[in-house]
């Protein structure tokens, strides 16, 4: 590990102006609710029942998704199979859709009239209730498992075939493979990986209540949403975003805390090659890993096609113009969210406390999107009128909610950049641009096209803060969606909604891609 | 994103080239403006009269709507809000952010009598029960339902308006008792839902047996959809109203353009707008004008509504006393 403390260079001046512009871009909109709410603000015994309710489904969410990541990770990366990739894709749906989408689609699987209580009624079995604690962790598996899959599985594609072989050379038993290869693996991505689920699941808010299955599911966000919709009680909104701020950065420093660097060692970036010690066993349980976790995730998703195929093709205008317009905002908030990424992962490489940046910029997903917009827009009404700025908002809103996915792809490539061709770059005396050009964004072409894929998709599928401030001809698919089931049209949603997961999932596809192209000559 | 910033520069350049026209601007939930929603026929209809611009902007439901108000206090840009109900009405007056609107509406077509100086009403429903007319043994009232084994999802009063059209009916209906009613209920309930589009879409996949919606919803079925499979089940109690109103703001800077839509707003050419896009009944309409399959609706035997000072005095008892029983 090149632990010399090296100088700073422009690229990383400007990844910590980024840094600290994105914890302004958060904290200043919690700010300007602060001074616009009556104090002193206090908090009940229902709001700190909230509180206790999303630490636990949150923390068991997070527990649950990267547990059955592992097996499934672990299957993808030893395994290669036609249609591999095609899998890998789809199987990253449920984390692109409209949470709406999502929870119709998995009640279509799993709920009272779903396909498993019709197959289990068929069989003469009892019933399977979904709703309770224990729907609101399936919802949240099913909507992050994709996420946690493929940041554990950028921790076994990192490590460089050569290792392999000679593993493969010195006959590597699988304890070996274990011990050597498996667990620093894990050690590098999964604290990473549960802290970036805990944190979405701690603002989680519609999925919580319909399949929590009624007030007892009461989480932070909906809270919020009473003390700002319900009560007009600024300062208890206010006070609840600190307490989700409070939340990120104790579960960050956790997390951060127990995340080991992954010391693979250099290779020369050759495709990857099969593991040693393959057995039967092996074989069948990661069969079972990859078929399992393609129904979980793939029935639903299957489910949302069959309904919303025969609208698609009458969808009214309007549902295309938004569709165009989404896509426009995403490609901007991606460049955007690129742009604020690459500098501050950058920077990260040179912290002796990495964490603390990554986890100042987590904040941008735990705090509560109501109370970001609603600062928001008391801010930029103190300076112009907001209405039209709604698409912008939105964008920069998207960008930054995307930056924490886009850093946890790449600070790891970047960190492995830096340790492996660092001292190389550094004895041939390259610095700045070209030192960045040949020794380092080469080796983060692929975390830049998934992180990329993970920020278009995300401000595709999302709702954000248009909603806020919204205006006729001016809604994203997303928003357009909703209208249409807010106005009976649920036929229309449903168009609408495969409309959103095969454009989103496209965006995905060709950014993921891109970041794989010409990365290694097979 | 650069040319939506350079498109949102131009309009705001056309916008004082064309300072001549006045505007209006009305502040309404976000289902009244899409093209199948209302606002796109009143806005025409409005505007070939008005000689004004007519602009409405969606802010979310009808308590998001209040919320953001209150947000911009005196400095808002709105001149009206359109689509607030009377369980918000009161909190909406409490600002004092809104003008007498000076009117004696006439030919009001209302269940119950209208008195209000600063909000005139523009449609209203009844909370219903929806459900398939395929169903057995729909319950009579409340007190059945809870008795029965009849699912029904609903929608939570912290977020949603219908939500809390709900838990005033249940106070209206019982009082004190309201709380032993929804402990009845609390079984028969299979979630609980943030706003009435995701209720609908759990009804629509099979759920739960009934929604709580209106008794107008099954109209849409019928006249959109050609689809009569859908009713609404009468309760003995009565069934509790929404009536969405409209208000002027103190501040605005088109007082007679306020007034002249609010007027504009009980006439015909916007009131015969609402049945077939906002799925309510019209507040100026006599029944005869409603459009065909409105006559095989339910008509509740006693329409109950709590004054808007009333409803805002109970509300928070209310919750408390939902949140106790569904908690358990």
């Amino acid at each position: 590990m090149a632990s010399r403390p090296q100088p700073l260079g422009a690229i990383h001046w400007t990844g910590a102006v980024l840094a600290a512009l994105v914890m302004a871009s958060v904290l200043g909109p919690l700010g300007a609710v602060m001074l616009r709410a009556d104090w002193p603000p206090a908090l009940g015994p229902a709001d700190w029942a909230a509180i206790r309710f999303t630490l636990l489904q949150a923390a068991l969410s997070a527990l649950v998704s990267v547990t059955l990541a592992i097996p499934v990770a672990r299957a993808l990366a030893r395994r290669d199979f036609a249609g591999r990739r095609v899998l890998v894709t789809l199987m990253g749906a449920p984390f692109l859709l409209p949470v709406i989408v999502a929870v119709l689609g998995l009640l279509a699987v799993f709920g009272r009239a779903g396909w498993l209580n019709d197959l289990l009624a068929a069989l003469g079995a009892g019933r399977v209730d979904v709703y309770g604690l224990q729907g609101i962790v399936l919802a949240h598996v099913f909507l992050n498992l994709p996420l946690a899959v493929r940041l554990i599985l950028q921790g076994w594609q990192a490590v460089p075939s050569e290792r392999i072989r000679l593993a493969t050379s010195l006959g590597f038993s699988t304890a070996d493979m274990r011990r050597q290869f498996e667990r620093p693996i894990l050690r590098a991505t999964l604290p990473g990986a549960a802290l970036l689920i805990f944190l979405i699941c701690t603002t989680s808010f519609a999925v919580a209540l319909i399949l929590g299955g009624g007030p007892a599911s009461t989480t932070v966000e909906l809270a919020i949403y009473q003390a700002f919709r319900f009560d007009f009680d600024l300062g208890r909104a206010a006070l609840l975003g600190l307490i989700q701020v409070a939340i990120c950065l104790g579960a960050g420093s956790l997390a951060f805390g127990a995340i080991r660097r992954q010391e693979v060692g250099a290779g020369l970036d050759r495709p990857a090659l099969p593991w040693p010690g393959d057995t039967g066993a092996a074989r069948a349980l990661d069969a079972v890993a990859i078929l399992g976790a393609a129904a979980f995730l793939l029935l639903p998703l299957l489910a949302v096609l069959l309904k919303g195929l025969p609208a698609l093709t009458g969808l009214p205008p309007v549902v295309w113009e938004a569709a165009l317009r989404s896509i426009v905002l995403a490609l901007a908030s991606t460049a955007l969210a690129v742009a604020l990424a690459l500098p501050i992962a950058l920077l990260v490489t040179r912290l002796r406390r990495p964490g603390l940046v990554e986890g100042l910029a987590f904040l941008t997903i735990a705090v509560s999107p109501l109370v970001l917009g609603t600062g928001l827009f008391l801010l930029i009404r103190g300076v112009t009128n907001p209405i039209p700025l709604a698409l912008p908002v939105t964008g920069l809103v998207n960008a930054l909610v995307a930056l924490p996915f886009l850093l946890r792809a790449l600070v790891p490539a970047a960190v492995e950049a830096e340790a492996t061709q660092g001292r190389l770059a550094e004895a041939l005396g390259m610095r700045g641009l070209a030192r960045l050009r040949h020794a380092i964004l080469p080796r983060l072409r692929r975390p830049l096209g998934f992180g990329a894929g993970l920020a278009a998709a995300f401000s595709m599928g999302d709702l954000g803060v248009i909603a806020l401030f919204s205006t006729p001809g001016q809604g994203t698919l997303p928003l357009e969606m909703y209208r249409l089931m807010g106005s009976y049209r649920t036929d229309d949603a449903q168009g609408a909604a495969v409309l959103l997961m095969a454009l989103t999932l496209a965006l995905f596809w060709a950014f993921d891609r891109g970041g794989r192209l010409d990365a290694v000559a097979r | 994103m650069k040319h939506t910033i350079i498109a949102a520069g131009l309009s705001v350049v056309a916008g004082a080239a064309f300072a001549q026209t006045p505007v209006l601007t009305v502040y309404t939930y976000d289902s009244f403006v899409p093209d199948w929603g209302p606002g796109p026929a009143i806005e025409a209809a409005f505007e070939a009269t008005c000689g004004c611009d007519l602009q409405f902007v969606g802010a979310g439901d009808g308590a998001a709507l209040l919320a953001r108000l209150r947000l911009e206090g005196e400095s808002t840009e709105a001149d009206v809000v359109l689509g607030l109900d009377t369980n918000l009405t009161a909190a909406a007056r409490e600002t004092g952010l809104f003008a007498p609107h000076g009117i004696t509406p006439e030919g009001l077509t209302l269940p119950v009598a209208w008195d209000d100086a600063e909000f005139l009403p523009f449609d209203w429903g009844y909370f219903a029960f929806v459900h398939d007319a395929a169903l057995a043994n729909v319950p009579g009232d409340f007190e059945a339902l809870a008795a029965s084994d009849v699912s029904i999802v609903i929608q939570d009063p912290r977020s949603s308006t219908p939500g809390l059209g709900l838990l005033m009916w249940v106070e209206a209906a019982y009082g004190d008792r309201a709380g032993e009613i929804w402990e009845g209920l609390a079984d028969n309930i299979v979630t609980v839902t943030p706003g009435w589009s995701e209720a609908y879409g759990l009804f629509l996949e099979g759920e739960a047996d009934m929604v709580l919606s209106y008794t107008t919803s099954p109209a849409y079925h019928l006249i959109a959809e050609e689809d009569a499979s859908k009713t609404a089940a009468a309760f003995a109690e009565g069934h509790y109203m929404q009536v969405e109103v409209a208000g002027m703001l103190a501040g605005t800077d088109q007082p007679e353009l306020a007034r002249a839509f609010l007027s504009f707003m009980l006439t015909p050419a916007f009131q015969e707008v609402i049945p077939t896009t906002n799925w309510m009944y019209p507040a100026a309409l006599p029944a005869s004008a409603l459009p065909e399959g409105f006559e095989t609706l339910i008509q509740p035997s006693q329409a109950l509504l709590l004054s808007p000072e009333d409803a805002a005095a109970r509300r928070d008892a209310a919750l408390a006393t939902w949140q106790a029983a569904l908690s358990r």
